[in-house]
């Protein structure tokens, strides 16, 4: 079988702070497995090492062959703006800018021509029931709303992996559920690998697979990384 | 599930045979398990000896279909205390799981393996009830929350109970 992405035995400390300890993951191409954990316990420092935000102070990050962790920033960040999609707890959209440019700007960061960039997120505010609201800024938008905004900028781009760090905590149950069902609809039907860190176990079970962080290090039931 | 009340709850709205009220309630309350009719029929015929049910003959012929049930003032009353009255709030202390957990640090075997084992089966269970819940209908999506979130609730009990593990050793082994 071959893997999409993979963390082995990643070392990784803030300062005097220990966050990771020898985290060690493996996920399939197309696979949503879900990161849960207690709090501190290093779901977010893995997802960034596995997103090639953080260097881990050791251990090796591989994508699609490719040693994330030796790249050069330069390098790392044009995988994060060409291969990579996120989402984050509360969207972090760009104010100024209307929801339709907010989706768009993967896009255009990548130099896709204005025009098409925002034809292309037209398509996703239909797709994801948000016709209508493409002229309004984020800060007229219900939580919920611009949680879905935020995951159609991630995904607009047609990532190779998802990376999305407690994307409906900030919502209620129903609202939250609505944009789990949405983030799994879509990535199935692009193939997209998604990277879900979660404490709430409702949300976990719309991954493939669950893996739990404690202390730094991953335990992943029923599969042993290798 | 309580049968007798649940088939009475359907009679409630209008008189039935005994074959509609089995349809009825295997596509609302049997999920995948449809009862049998031999149990429709002794239920029925038990509400009748209690008053909560009438029998209407209708039509000749022979067979218990020929017969239609009509709750009874005393069956309606009884439908309407189940429905107005809250369920149990159990607590559900002795669960097996508990037991297990208990019994596993008495006999100093690794409770937190089995508690790592049991999360991994309950989401198991909690992606199946998940799938069925995203292709099926209201009813199926309902009836799956219900479950999903008291498996979510054990769950949070076992992260609770893994998190004080040593001091629950502590407790039981004194
Ligand atoms: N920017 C930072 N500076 C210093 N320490 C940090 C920083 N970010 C995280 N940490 C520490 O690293 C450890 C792991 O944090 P991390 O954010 O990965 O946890 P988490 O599992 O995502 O928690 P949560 O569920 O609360 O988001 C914690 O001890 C935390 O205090
Ligand atoms: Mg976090």
């Amino acid at each position: 079988m071959t893997i999409a992405i993979e963390a082995r035995d990643v070392v990784f400390s803030f300062g005097q702070t220990p966050a990771l300890r020898g985290a060690s993951i493996a996920v399939d191409p197309g696979e949503i497995v879900a990161i849960m954990g207690a709090s501190g316990s290093g779901k977010s420092t893995l997802l960034h090492c596995l997103a090639g935000i953080l260097v881990p102070d050791s251990g090796e990050i591989l994508f699609d062959g490719a040693r994330v962790d030796s790249m050069t920033e330069a390098q790392r960040s044009s995988l994060r703006r060409d291969r990579f999609g996120f989402v984050f707890q509360f969207g972090q959209l760009v104010p100024e800018l209307t929801t339709a440019e907010n989706v768009a700007l993967p896009l255009l960061l990548s130099g896709t021509r204005r025009a098409e960039a925002l034809r292309k997120a037209y398509g996703w505010f239909e797709r994801l029931g948000l016709e209508g609201l493409e002229q309004r800024r984020p800060g007229e938008l219900s939580g919920g709303q611009a949680q879905r905004v935020a995951l159609a900028r991630g995904l607009v781009a047609g990532p190779e992996v998802l990376f999305a760090d407690e994307p409906t905590g900030a919502l209620d149950s129903l609202t939250g559920e609505q944009v789990m069902d949405l983030l799994v609809t879509a990535a199935r039907e692009q193939g997209t690998t998604v990277i879900l860190v979660t404490h709430e176990p409702r949300v976990a079970a719309y991954a493939d697979r669950e893996v739990s962080v404690r202390d730094g290090r991953v335990n992943a039931p029923d599969r042993i990384a290798s | 599930m309580s049968v007798p009340l649940t088939l009475l709850g359907l009679l409630d709205r209008e008189p039935s045979h005994g074959y509609d009220l089995k349809r009825e309630y295997d596509a609302y309350f049997g999920r995948g398990k449809p009862l049998p009719f031999g149990q429709v029929y002794s239920t029925l015929s038990r509400l009748a000896r209690d008053g909560k049910v009438v029998i209407s003959e209708v039509g000749p012929g022979e067979g218990p279909d020929r017969k239609r049930y009509i709750i009874t003032d005393l069956g309606a009353t009884e439908v309407e205390q189940w429905l107005t009255q809250p369920v149990e709030p159990e607590p559900h202390l002795q669960t097996v799981l508990f037991a297990k957990v208990v019994l596993a640090l008495m006999l100093d075997r690794p409770a937190g393996e089995y508690l790592d084992t049991q999360r991994s089966a309950h989401l198991q269970r909690m992606r199946e009830l998940t799938e069925i819940k995203r292709g099926g209908s209201l009813v199926d999506a309902l009836l799956a929350d219900h479950g999903l979130y008291h498996l979510e609730a054990d769950l949070r009990w076992i992260e609770m109970t893994g998190a004080r593990l040593d001091a629950l050793k502590k407790a039981v082994r004194q």
